[in-house]
């Protein structure tokens, strides 16, 4: 069993999806318990992972499997490698964790085509599994590409009134990101084969032993960087990801912003940085200037928004720039920092969606100036959306100063000191942005008739949010649960980085060369 | 003494012969034959040149192509009898729907 | 006895998670607010125990690790708390002074609607404000920090309804937020710092341990002392950042009391006390803190002599107060300052319950009257001695001990920090003059309160006149015990030059609190001026000169109250000017609303407008434009006619051929 465990947490939905195919489509009701079923039976397929003893011990990769897959004569091989270590692990219980609240967000929200808005769901969920447990890179490149197109549909059929615009943007913002990735792909592979090292198909482990030299590391890394830049989001290829999320679906939008948005950072710390460590080296300052950029930009444009999931939206591209920021200060705090922020932001901001759904649902905008006095109307809603609301901006004893912590904690212990510095006013704009918002939906009398019979929330709608609540406390709370299993893994991560950067680095010392100039 | 060239050079004047009837004839079913006069142009080489190089492929090609023009032949009336019922034509003037 | 700590914080925690969970179903005021009340007074009475087990311990500090919190590599961060003497005297005050206003709440808050949620952040912030004080590392600490900084918001905001209140909630989060961006990059930089030297700790202990691996005085120290004072400034309303204390007061009195004057707001002044070790060896720190602290007591009291809101005044009253903190800290005299902590606690803490009750009254006779003045209007009282007896009593007593007059708590906690003002080593006469004449100011407008609201004609509205009674037991019990306390609560530190006098008395809070800041004063020379040390009639005349100050401060407001009512009309008449800057609190809302709001609201629209929408986007959709616009033009080429396909083809066919024949 343990050995097909990530085959089959991977496949459940899209078997789910295959079923639901043959259920009559005007049975609403049975195919949204069924979706959730699904969805839900994977979450429990995928909880003995979490309480493997076996993360906390070893950073390696665990549950391997490995099949041949496709072979074209004898120069391509790509194979079925899959494999998940601390670092993979709690995104992809993320993953699991998320959907089933997602489905059951959608019990009132979808009225059409539910059938199709399920199957959707389900492949999606498949494509996201199957890119964070991929070892192999071309199986990787398969599920990154599968995950766009559900998306797709998700917010060019579900979607609001700028749908079609918003997802074709989306689509080739991240195509061309992609495009890119795979060249690079193509090319590392080629690399290999002509060098003769010992290669394991398109196995992303044996590239990182490659000694590529560094001219071309350059180019490779910038193609993936920016593929995984423009997912992310990253200051200046943010610009999707407002129109997306604020066109897509509350299911979508929460899909957006807790998993695929990690599919970027979590590319970065599998593949971009470890592959090319050398010109990761060279790259570091300015990547982490754009997570610095983004983190002040996103919270100053975010502070005029005035659709309340447009200002959720850019508060994501600061959130992320502190996951950047972390990642880039490449030592065990900062690293472990951007990790938990990752999962951090998937509850946070996934819940601020939901969030912002359940006024939708209710009003029909999303306008902050069409609400104010909320909490008269609803006061479990209002208790809700300020725990998540402090979440977001970081107080302790919730997730999300945890995440934020530790990253600055390794920033200022790497070169990457001002930047820190910087990075952390945006502590100051987060709570300007995040309590301006709520005090406009929420404080003051209710001046628009409309708001007058809202309803509180439903016993669906708590129930949906308190898994969230729960989470944003332990992690806030008791983070070590999460940290203990990611640190070995980790800090096998920076070895590799750090060893090969060494490693190529040393023999061009300047320390020699002046020793000589001296004598 | 008929040598390969002169299949060769047959099988130029008549797969000429079917171009010119395919760019210059507005019936579709004269076109149409055209084409099978192209093809068979081509099967022509193909039997001419599997002898000349005692080679058996070219000659299997040939059941391929005369199996496709077959189908193709299906295929092709089929459309030109759909698209007669709606626009009582068929000449290939009037089949200019799919543009810009 | 101290394995029991953890309660401490544990019991408003608890009392917290049931009335917000429960509360609103109860809807019984008594449980809701005798839960609340209870479980404080618990945790005082675990406070009372360790306190007094400490005193007579040898052993002065303590710690307590309930669990790990965090741990990465060389970061290690536990949930732990420290017991020493200087957090034993803030868990006394907190949960003492906590106690009373819970219960004096109950009274207070009766009838309200969200009665239960008050109860249970009162309780949040209770807790909140205990991890901070009892934390054995900075991140706990920072914990409580933002704890309170969030309660703080919650209760600001709890009138919700109202716009100005859910502002200034905001605000006051907003602004305290800009002060945790200095502690948390003073925090950072520490923990670099420190690890560089090769210990990684956010512990209290380790850090007072191994602060001598940085250099005195060098630039480590004294970016990370001041990284941490802007922190202290944010929570404690020191000059930049005190605006949002004054707003705080829309938030309902006994939370103005219990927070925005006894004991949130004094974190800074005890985060400094806690890493004195730190600030010690940051001289140039420790004069801006003097500077910071001495100006703002004389700039908050300048502004408090102009208020008509009786809230107001004494919020500008608190910052003045904390101003003083802060000048003690700024000078050296720790626990000078953290002995004006505890006495400002007790008076301020009753004079706020004094005008809640007062307020409360007002109110009551409005509602009575069916009126909708302002009951905070000092304008509109007069005369209430007579209706409140005990409210007036206890209010005049702490009005006394704050105005410095002799023997009341105030004036040795006030004297003791202006004589190392003057004395210290740390110390200018320039910062005496600053507090004396500080001192002053508050007398005086302390007085015209008192006056204003208590004595003379009452100005009340003749329709809600009769209708002011004296606030029920629950509100005044608590009045009577702090006003004693304000009044005797001076003799556990009285000075040296006094304590010869009264048969040697010693300081008691100075030996208490010596094991905390004996070594950092000795180790930086932070002690009386030698010359000055052992002259008890400097002392006495530097006490003289500061009672006279308050005494003709209070005369004034005498003349000017009391004796020729008329008189502050004539006055304001013939500086108007000057009049309307003060009362006007010197347009430094409206500076900051100018310079630093608007400005980040235009870049931020700027930033949207201009950069994301027009640049980013622009680009992006240029590229699809042109795309689109390329594609348009040469869709013309499908002219739908079969010919020019066919034709197309062979073109092809024949130009590609040629090419590799002829080619």
């Amino acid at each position: 069993m343990a050995d097909y465990l990530l085959s089959l947490i991977t496949f459940f939905p899209l078997l789910g999806m295959l079923i639901l195919l043959f259920i009559p489509r005007d049975n609403e009701g049975l195919l949204k318990s069924f979706a959730l079923a699904v969805t839900l039976v994977t979450f429990f397929i995928s909880l003995p992972l979490a309480f493997d003893e076996v993360f906390a011990t070893s950073g390696g990769m665990q549950y391997r499997e490995f099949h041949e897959w496709i072979s074209v004569g004898s120069f391509f091989k790509m194979n079925y490698s899959l494999g998940v270590d601390g670092i993979s692990l709690w995104l992809l219980l993320l993953t699991t964790f998320i959907s089933p609240i997602t489905i059951l967000s959608t019990w009132k929200a979808v009225d059409k085509n539910v059938k199709g808005f399920m199957a959707l769901m389900l492949l999606l969920e498949t494509a996201m599994l199957g890119a964070f447990v991929s070892l192999d890179l071309f199986l990787f490149y398969f599920f990154w590409e599968l995950m766009l197109i559900p998306m797709y549909f998700l917010i060019g059929i579900w979607g609001g009134k700028n749908r079609i615009y918003a997802a074709v943007k989306f689509f080739i913002y991240t195509a061309v990101g992609s495009l890119l990735m795979l060249v690079a792909i193509i090319f590392v592979y080629y690399y290999a084969v002509k060098s003769g090292a010992p290669i394991d198909g398109f196995g992303v482990q044996a590239f990182y032993n490659l000694a590529i030299p560094s001219s071309a590391q350059h180019w490779l890394f910038l193609a993936f960087a920016v593929s995984f830049a423009i997912k992310v989001p990253m200051f200046p290829v943010h610009t999707w990801l407002p129109d997306a999320h604020t066109e897509a679906p509350t299911a979508g939008s929460v899909i957006l912003a807790a998993i695929m948005l990690k599919m970027g950072t979590y590319g970065y710390v599998r593949f971009a940085m470890p592959l090319f460590p050398e010109a990761l080296h060279t790259f570091i300052p300015y990547l982490a200037l754009l997570s610095v950029v983004g983190i002040i930009y996103g919270s100053l444009v975010a502070m005029m928004q005035e659709d309340v999931k447009k200002l959720v939206a850019y508060s994501s591209v600061a959130h992320l720039g502190f996951v950047m920021l972390g990642i880039f200060a490449l030592n065990m705090q900062g690293m472990a920092g951007g990790m938990i922020q990752m999962v951090n932001h998937g509850i946070s901001t996934g819940a601020l969606f939901l969030i912002v759904g359940f006024i939708y649902e209710r009003r029909h905008t999303r306008l902050i100036s069409e609400f104010g006095g909320l909490a008269h109307k609803m006061p479990i809603f209002a208790t809700i959306f300020l725990i998540v609301t402090l979440s977001s901006i970081g107080v302790p004893g919730t997730n999300g100063f945890v995440g934020e912590f530790l990253s600055l904690v390794g920033a200022f212990e790497s070169d990457l000191r001002w930047y820190a510095v910087v990075a952390t006013t945006g502590v100051i704009f987060a709570a300007v942005y995040m309590l301006w918002m709520y005090q406009r939906v929420m404080f003051g009398k209710i001046t628009n008739p409309k708001n007058e019979n809202l309803k509180d929330l439903s016993a669906r709608e708590i129930i949906l949010m308190v898994p969230l609540l729960v989470f944003i406390f332990w992690i806030g709370v008791y983070p070590n649960t999460f940290l203990r299993k990611m640190n070995p893994a980790i800090e096998l991560l920076l070895h590799q980085v750090k060893s090969k950067q060494v490693a190529v680095v040393e023999p061009v010392q300047p320390v020699i060369a002046q020793n000589i100039v001296l004598k | 003494m008929i040598t390969v060239y002169h299949y060769m050079i047959l099988s130029a004047i008549i797969f000429s012969i079917g171009t010119f009837g395919v760019l210059t004839r507005k019936n579709a079913i004269v076109i149409f034959m055209c084409i099978e006069l192209m093809l068979n142009a081509v099967n022509l080489t193909f039997i001419a040149l599997s002898r000349h190089l005692q080679n058996m492929d070219g000659q299997i090609f040939v059941f391929f192509v005369m199996t496709v023009a077959a189908a193709e032949a299906a295929v092709g009336l089929a459309l030109m009898i759909a698209f007669y019922r709606n626009r009582e034509s068929i000449d290939t003037d009037d089949f200019n729907m799919l543009k810009w | 006895m101290y394995d029991y700590l953890w309660l401490i914080p544990f019991f408003p925690l608890v009392g917290f998670v049931f009335n917000g969970l429960f509360g609103k179903k109860i809807r019984n005021e008594a449980v809701i607010g005798g839960i609340g009340t209870l479980m404080i007074f618990l945790s005082f009475l675990v406070s009372c125990g360790n306190f007094f087990t400490l005193l007579n311990d040898s052993e002065k500090v303590h710690q307590q690790v309930i669990a790990s919190w965090m741990s990465v590599g060389q970061l290690q961060i536990d949930w732990g708390f420290l017991f020493d003497p200087l957090s034993a005297l803030m868990i006394m005050v907190v949960t003492g002074v906590g106690t009373l206003i819970h219960l004096y709440s109950i009274g207070y808050m009766h009838g309200e609607t969200g009665f239960y949620r008050y109860f249970a952040y009162l309780n949040l912030f209770c807790f909140s404000m205990l991890m901070l004080v009892l934390g054995n590392n900075a991140l706990v600490m920072f914990v409580g920090w933002e704890g309170v900084g969030l309660c703080s918001y919650l209760l600001i905001g709890y009138y919700f309804d109202k716009k100005s209140a859910g502002d200034a909630a905001k605000k006051a989060f907003v602004v305290n937020r800009i002060g945790d961006f200095g502690f948390l990059c003073g925090l950072l930089v520490l923990f670099w710092s420190l690890g560089s030297k090769g210990v990684w700790t956010f512990n209290f202990v380790e850090i007072a341990e191994n602060a001598h691996l940085l250099q005195t005085g060098g630039v480590v120290v004294t970016v990370v002392t001041l990284a941490f004072f802007l922190g202290a400034t944010g929570k404690s309303a020191q000059i930049p950042l005190y605006t949002w204390l004054p707003d705080a007061m829309e938030g309902p009195t006994p939370v103005s009391a219990l927070i925005h004057a006894a004991t949130m707001v004094t974190a800074g002044v005890y985060m400094i006390a806690r890493l004195n070790g730190l600030f010690g060896m940051a001289p140039d720190t420790m004069m801006v803190i003097a500077v910071v602290g001495a100006t703002t007591a004389i700039f908050a009291a300048s502004i408090g002599l102009a208020q008509n809101d009786i809230k107001r005044v004494l919020a500008y009253s608190t910052v003045s107060q904390l101003g003083y903190m802060f000048l003690a800290m700024g000078v050296g005299a720790f626990s000078a300052g953290i002995f004006h902590l505890m006495t400002h606690a007790f008076f301020k803490a009753c004079l706020f319950l004094g005008s809640g009750s007062v307020i409360h009254g007002m109110h009551h006779a409005y509602h009575k009257a069916h009126l909708h003045d302002d009951p905070q209007d000092m304008r509109n009282m007069g005369g209430l001695r007579k209706k409140m007896p005990i409210t007036f009593i206890t209010f005049l007593v702490s009005t006394i001990a704050i105005s410095g007059l002799p023997f009341f708590s105030g004036f040795f906690s006030k004297d003791e920090i202006l004589w190392w003002a003057f004395a210290g080593e740390r110390g200018h006469w320039m910062l005496w003059l600053v507090g004396a004449i500080a001192a002053g100011m508050t007398a005086f407008y302390m007085f015209r309160l008192v006056f204003m609201t208590f004595f003379g004609e009452q100005k009340t509205d003749a329709r809600a006149k009769d209708h002011i009674p004296e606030s029920p037991l629950t509100i005044t019990l608590p009045l009577m015990i702090l006003g004693t306390l304000a009044v005797v609560g001076g003799f556990w530190g009285i000075p040296h030059a006094l304590g010869n006098i009264f048969g040697h008395m010693p300081n008691y809070l100075e030996n208490f609190l010596a094991p905390v800041f004996e070594h950092t004063q000795e180790l930086n020379g932070l002690e009386i001026k030698p010359e000055m040390a052992h002259s008890a009639a400097l002392e006495f005349g530097m006490m003289g000169v500061s009672v006279g100050i308050a005494v003709f401060g209070i005369f004034l407001a005498w003349v000017m109250y009391i004796k020729n009512p008329a008189l502050p009309g004539k006055f304001v008449a013939s500086f108007t000017g000057l009049w309307r800057v003060v009362y006007n609190k010197w347009f430094i809302d409206e500076l900051y609303a100018a310079v630093i709001v608007n400005n980040c609201k235009r870049i931020g629209t700027f930033l949207w407008k201009g950069i994301d929408v027009k640049i980013v986007d622009g680009i992006v959709n240029g590229t699809a434009w042109a795309v689109k616009g390329i594609g348009g033009g040469l869709r013309y080429t499908q002219s739908g006619f079969l010919h020019n396909y066919a034709m197309g083809m062979v073109v092809g066919v024949v130009v590609i051929v040629g090419y590799y024949i002829f080619g």
